[in-house]
């Protein structure tokens, strides 16, 4: 089923309606710049301090990239491990479940302490809270492979690392796929968190001094500037994954 | 169809001598005293209610499981671990959905030897294979189709192709028609005559349908439950090649009628008090 124009102008559509109603409300009882600011003057900040936003903003854009690189090499080691044998995905799922509930903010100070401020503690942050969700799937993925299928290949004398390259992994990869949209916007958190608590450069340090010095339309265009980079990360991986995996969504192309 | 009519009984092929299995030592057995020979070539069909162990036996011919007691003989040797000579199917076609029809077809090559080494060479010459049994099964033209874009009974049929492509010797059949319906199974019924009246594998199939047991097989095996015993061997003298009609001669009827009455005492004796 082809989505129909207005169904694909809807988002835009909806951007748009969210703008002009909050341009509206500012100017409409008259809020102050210093509590609310409008869209035009978060705008005009954008335009004016464009060049540090374009310097914190890719100091967050990388920063978030390689914690989240290492959340997909960890998360999908561990989940291979845990997903492909009982005894360790019994041994192991209740402590990343356990870990996995710490809140992350509250661990920005322990890597301060480890690692000084600035970027090492965003990356960690970054990698830490992103890694989960990659695990659990991955190990689901491998987790719940059918019996049936083992048997047809270790019947032909198949070995563990055959059953999983030719069918645990692709079999996974629609769950590791999905993971990687979550962990995106997870790793941009984790970044922007341990910027705003511990560093002098990104966009959550951005926010942070802004805020300091009252100047609300720049926090609001760091805020925007988040939301853009990680929407853009997101739809970049559900792209990748409709590329890859297409065959697990087949439900959309017709016939069953 | 094949010229080659009744069954010329091979070499016996399979023996089990007073086999039994039990899954843990404080479990009970799952199938017990159980001795048999299969010869080579011959189709055997194992019916019985559920729990007599068929999947068991399944395990122990293929050399997935190890029996606890008694000894499992394929070929002469001793089982001692999975044999490369078995294909297998079961109930569900379990063909994996990123692959097509030939892809799914062609995975075992890629894991068996002596074809495993040489899938890379040979890729085309094993495809090729791979196509002229999907004509046999009526597949022509669905070789690039993904699993999902096939019906049931055509799976199936990709399925059984997946467990002949490496020319195995034994056939094992996991109640491979159970999910479909009753004219596609006769369909595959017929397609599965064919293809072992032409190649003469040794056929194990287990399944609860007892005319399809009947319709098929040279020997019927019934099993009891718990644990599984073999209960009766019945030769199927009808002559072959078998078609269709036959499911409606008394002779045919009497004996499913037979087999039904056999299994009917099982499951009084085992119905709770």
């Amino acid at each position: 089923m082809k989505p129909t124009a207005l169904e694909r102008w809807a988002p835009w559509l909806a951007v748009v309606v969210l703008l002009v109603v909050w341009e509206a409300i500012c100017r409409g009882f008259q809020v102050s710049e210093f509590i609310f600011p409008a869209p035009t003057a978060i705008m005009q900040a954008m335009i004016q301090f464009a060049g540090p936003i374009r310097m914190h903003a890719w100091q967050t854009f990388w920063t978030t990239m390689i914690g989240f690189g290492l959340g997909v090499l960890v998360g999908l080691l561990l989940g291979l491990i845990i997903g492909s044998s009982r005894f360790m995905y019994r041994a192991c799922y209740p402590l990343l479940v356990g870990f996995n509930s710490i809140p992350k903010v509250a661990f920005v100070p322990v890597l301060v302490v480890w690692f000084g401020i600035g970027t090492v503690p965003a990356i960690l942050t970054a990698f830490l809270i992103c890694f989960f969700p990659i695990v659990v799937n991955v190990a689901t993925g491998l987790a719940t492979l059918e019996p049936e299928m083992e048997d047809v290949l270790r019947v032909l004398g198949a070995k563990r690392l055959d059953v999983l390259l030719k069918v645990g992994l692709p079999r996974s990869l629609p769950y590791f796929f999905a993971s990687l949209k979550v962990a995106i916007t997870l790793a941009f958190v984790g970044t922007v968190v341990s910027e705003t608590v511990a560093s002098n450069l990104g966009i959550g340090y951005l926010m942070m001094s802004a805020g300091a010095s009252m100047r609300m339309p720049l926090v609001f265009a760091g805020l925007i500037v988040i939301s853009v980079m990680a929407m853009a990360m997101y739809e970049l991986f559900a792209w990748l994954e409709r590329r890859m995996t297409g065959w697990a969504h087949r439900g959309q192309q017709g016939s069953a | 169809m094949s010229a080659s009519p009744s069954a010329v009984v091979g070499q016996p092929f399979i023996d089990f001598d007073r086999v039994a299995l039990a899954y843990s030592p404080s479990s009970g057995n799952a199938i017990e005293d159980i001795s048999l020979t299969i010869h080579e070539g011959e189709f055997v069909a194992f019916v019985g209610p559920s729990g007599c162990g068929k999947s068991t036996f399944m395990k122990l011919c293929t050399g997935l499981k190890r029996p606890t007691a008694g000894t499992v003989h394929v070929d002469g040797q001793a089982v001692t671990g999975p044999l490369k000579i078995v294909g297998m199917a079961f109930q569900n076609a379990t063909l994996l959905p990123w692959r097509t029809t030939l892809h799914n077809v062609l995975l075992p090559l890629e894991i068996v030897q002596p074809y495993r080494s040489r899938f890379r060479r040979e890729k085309a010459a094993f495809a090729e294979r791979a196509r002229q049994l999907l004509a046999k099964v009526g597949l022509k033209g669905y070789e690039h189709k993904y699993p999902w874009e096939l019906s049931g009974g055509m799976q199936q049929r990709a399925s059984i192709c997946r467990a002949l492509v490496h020319q195995p010797r034994l056939l094992m059949l996991d109640e491979p028609f159970a999910a479909l319906d009753a004219f596609t199974r006769e369909e595959l019924w017929c397609m599965l005559r064919d293809i072992w009246a032409e190649q003469r594998f040794t056929v194990v199939l287990v399944t609860h349908d007892l005319r399809e047991a009947t319709f098929l097989a040279d020997t019927v095996y019934v099993m009891s439950t718990h644990p599984g015993r073999i209960l009766e061997q019945r030769s199927i003298e009808l002559p072959r090649p078998r078609d269709l009609e036959i499911t409606y001669t008394e002779e045919f009827i009497d004996l499913v009628h037979q087999l039904r009455a056999r299994i009917g005492r099982i499951r009084k004796t085992e119905t709770p008090q």
